[in-house]
């Protein structure tokens, strides 16, 4: 079996499965994209109401600005053969990604007790939708996750290409950075 | 990058390849071969033949409100046959005339001019013509089409519900289409039709990820991005304006299915509904129309420009000669995907839009009319003095051209914010885009079915029924379409069911009547079409050399029947630009074969 998809006649470029991944994201910022303009324009019609946001938002962005440095580590362990490492730094980034949909989804819970709700219109219902989108994301990441987490364990093949790895590693910093955009967005526009 | 990285996405390939030569045990099984294949072939005719069954389901439905437009007083048994409470006593109902009109727009704009088109040819073309085995994950793309087929469901089965699908406009604008209480359409329908579209959006986004990273790290040595055939740009372009404009529907119908379902007012504001007021305030529906256009107008060129590449291919293999102006090609596609971002606001110049903002988007509007103009001068030229083989192929192509400026032309009327004030919402406007989008890629789409069918099914079309099938709908289209200007600048609106009670309005019953009867022979011509196709798949002509059109491209290069894996041996290597035609005394020399010693420059 020596032909396979990528010939060995073609140029040693980035590997097409990175490439894909990176104009996803730039797919999914376009959606962010759309959604934090609609914000903009809204923002400047009557009757707009701010919102002011929980301090938890504060503790998932430190989770999640963790879970980026963990799974950047256990990718360079990965890369150096440290298998028991990598098992453990994926592990550890999967349970911080959870934690952080949850730390999310208690955020929701405190607005929602401060009578923020669907009805009427302002920054609250676009926070919902927003943060609600992003999170769904970092879950799609999570899944990749376990994926992996159980490849590390119950693969039958050696596992010797980083490509996986990486490409999942790409994808956990991005869904970190749009967080951060996000944060930073409501901070700044929202508030 | 390993061999070894590769295995297992490279895996499917390699045993369809390895096996060619064993002759020996298949592990293709029916399903793997033909349903969950994940050959981009077989994944390229699933989408034409989907497309193929929309376009029957999409073009029925412009029968059928074309006999209500041309027969507004007449009652036809057979529609209450056929349809029961929705045609009670024959005749069509309003909810079903704007059920009708919605769905035909949904159906041919999405599902068979995006879906059906670049989903055929992107799969087809792009990996035979840059020298790939495949996709750059086939199992992406597999999963792009199913994604397609789950909306294909949700949509349909809207239509078989008992309040009928969305029939808010294919554009589904708020309030219409945000409150149940707005008409039987709003109810159900709408919810599948929003959950059908993120479902299809899913599916394109997909493809196109695969499509740019396809053609930009997969191709073979030697095939340099500017040795490309145009075909493959157009449909690289098509790629990019799809991955970067969908996202942006995808957010509006989030929004406007929180709106419908769970009580939030994005695009809703002060709203009185049968005498009841609604809690809803702040709300913005042209925040919406904001949304869509930013999708819908690059739409229009992801639907076109799959069509204007497949469209220079095929005339310059039938002309015989090089294309002409290949970088003009490739500038003008390109600036035509700028621009295609920077004019969705002259959809809405007359929804209070701020007057300078619309004089910027009619100037932005009417600079496409340049990189257009650079495109019909040279497919014009590239036929000009050509060798012409007037094969069906050529000849939906050369309608393309045709149709292409004589909808172009009328673009310049529409984009002028002032003459839209008048033309906005008329006859005019569907005349416009029927014939510069929907026809014109229709047209397209034929060249590149008749043209690339031997390499799909290893068998031609019938010729005869090409040509009967050409002329009939190169005259029926310009008979449907031309008389609609008239009616439009003489003010009458689109989406009136019928215009006999008003006076300003009534004027041309006849002429209704007449691009009636002509829809419905059209009709019957495209089903003649879709017979030639199924009967040639079994009972076509063979075809009997691997490169029937004398052709440069590296797709007739593959064996007739090509497995999955596309060439058996080694990826030919390219040495030249697709379009050496008639050099050096040479009919055509394949972009496989080294430059000879003494051989001239181009």
């Amino acid at each position: 079996m020596s032909v396979s998809i990528v010939s060995n006649q073609q140029r040693k470029k980035i590997h097409p499965h990175k490439f894909t991944m990176w104009v996803a994201i730039g797919s999914i910022v376009m959606m962010f994209a759309g959604l934090t303009s609609a914000f903009i324009v809204k923002s400047n019609q009557v009757n707009w109401k701010t919102v002011a946001l929980p301090k938890v938002f504060w503790i998932s962005t430190a989770v999640i600005i963790a879970s980026s440095i963990t799974v950047q580590m256990a990718l360079r362990s990965f890369k150096n053969r440290e298998m028991n490492q990598y098992r453990l730094l994926i592990g550890l980034t999967l349970v911080l990604g959870a934690a952080f949909v949850v730390l999310q989804w208690m955020g929701f819970n405190e607005l929602w007790a401060q009578q923020i709700t669907f009805k009427g219109s302002g920054a609250g219902q676009f926070l919902y939708v927003i943060f609600g989108l992003h999170a769904m994301h970092v879950i799609g990441g999570v899944v990749a996750l376990i994926v992996m987490f159980i490849k590390a364990y119950a693969g039958k093949t050696k596992l010797y290409s980083s490509v996986p790895v990486e490409v999942v590693a790409t994808y956990w910093h991005f869904v970190d950075a749009l967080w951060i955009y996000l944060l930073v967005f409501f901070l700044v526009i929202g508030g | 990058m390993s061999e070894v990285t590769n295995m297992h996405s490279g895996a499917m390939a390699g045993h369809a390849v390895h096996h060619e030569d064993h002759h020996g045990h298949h592990k293709e099984t029916f399903v793997s071969k033909y349903i969950f294949s994940m050959d981009h072939k077989t994944i390229a005719k699933q989408f034409l033949v989907t497309g193929i069954i929309w376009a029957i389901i999409g073009g029925l439905f412009s029968v059928l409100f074309r006999l209500q437009l041309g027969y507004p007083d007449q009652s036809f048994p057979i529609l209450e046959t056929m349809f029961g409470h929705w045609a009670a006593g024959g005749q069509i109902k309003p909810e079903f005339y704007y059920a009708l009109i919605t769905m035909h727009g949904t159906v041919l704009v999405f599902f068979v001019l995006t879906a059906g088109l670049s989903g055929t040819f992107a799969n087809l073309l792009i990996p035979l013509q840059i020298g790939a085995r495949d996709m750059a994950s086939p199992f992406l793309n597999m999963l792009s089409y199913w994604f397609f087929f789950m909306a294909s469901v949700v949509m349909l089965s809207s239509i078989f519900i008992q309040t009928g699908p969305a029939s808010g406009g294919w554009t589904m604008y708020p309030p219409l289409s945000a409150l149940r209480q707005a008409g039987d359409g709003s109810k159900l329908g709408s919810d599948l039709w929003l959950v059908g579209m993120a479902l299809f959006i899913i599916s394109q986004l997909l493809a196109g990820l695969n499509y740019i990273s396809t053609i930009l790290n997969m191709r073979t040595k030697g095939m340099s991005m500017t040795r490309m055939p145009l075909t493959v740009w157009a449909l690289f372009f098509t790629a990019v304006l799809g991955v970067l404009s969908f996202p942006v529907l995808l957010s509006g119908a989030i929004l406007l299915l929180f709106d419908r379902n769970i009580g939030t007012s994005f695009f809703l504001s002060d709203i009185v509904i049968n005498g009841e007021i609604l809690p809803n305030e702040g709300g913005s529906a042209i925040l919406y129309q904001h949304l869509f256009w930013f999708l819908g107008h690059p739409e229009v060129y992801i639907i076109l420009l799959p069509a204007m590449g497949m469209v220079s291919e095929i005339l310059s293999v039938n002309s015989r000669k090089p294309i002409f102006g290949y970088m003009a090609m490739l500038g003008s596609l390109f600036a035509i995907c700028i621009l295609a971002f920077l004019v969705w606001a002259h959809h809405m110049f007359v929804t209070g839009l701020n007057p300078f903002l619309g004089s910027v988007f009619v100037l932005l509007t009417l600079l496409i009319a340049v990189p257009s103009a650079i495109k019909v001068f040279n497919w014009l030229t590239t036929l000009w003095r050509g060798n012409i083989r007037f094969t069906p192929a050529t000849l939906f192509a050369i309608g393309f051209v045709s149709l292409f400026i004589s909808g172009g032309l009328t673009g310049i009327f529409v984009g002028n914010s002032t003459i839209d004030i008048h033309l906005h919402d008329t006859m005019f406007v569907v005349a416009h885009f029927h014939i510069v989008m929907g026809v014109a890629s229709f047209f397209g789409m034929f060249a590149g079915v008749y043209h690339w069918f031997p390499k799909m099914f290893g068998r031609y079309l019938n010729s005869t029924l090409g040509y009967m099938h050409f002329w009939v709908t190169m005259i029926g289209s310009y008979l449907i379409f031309w008389p609609m200007h008239y009616q439009g600048l003489a003010g009458i609106p689109r989406r009136y069911l019928d215009k006999s009670g008003w006076t300003s309005f009534n004027g041309f019953p006849e002429l209704d009547k007449m691009i009636t009867i002509v829809s419905i022979i059209v009709f019957a011509v495209q089903l003649m079409f879709v017979f030639n196709f199924f009967y040639s798949i079994f009972k076509g002509r063979k075809v009997t050399t691997k490169n029937p059109w004398g052709a440069n491209t590296l797709e007739w290069t593959t064996p007739i029947r090509p497995g999955h894996g596309n060439w058996e041996g080694e990826i030919p290597e390219v040495h030249r630009w697709a379009y050496d035609y008639g050099k050096d005394g040479r009919e055509f020399i394949p972009q496989d074969e080294p430059i000879g010693e003494n051989e001239s420059k181009h």
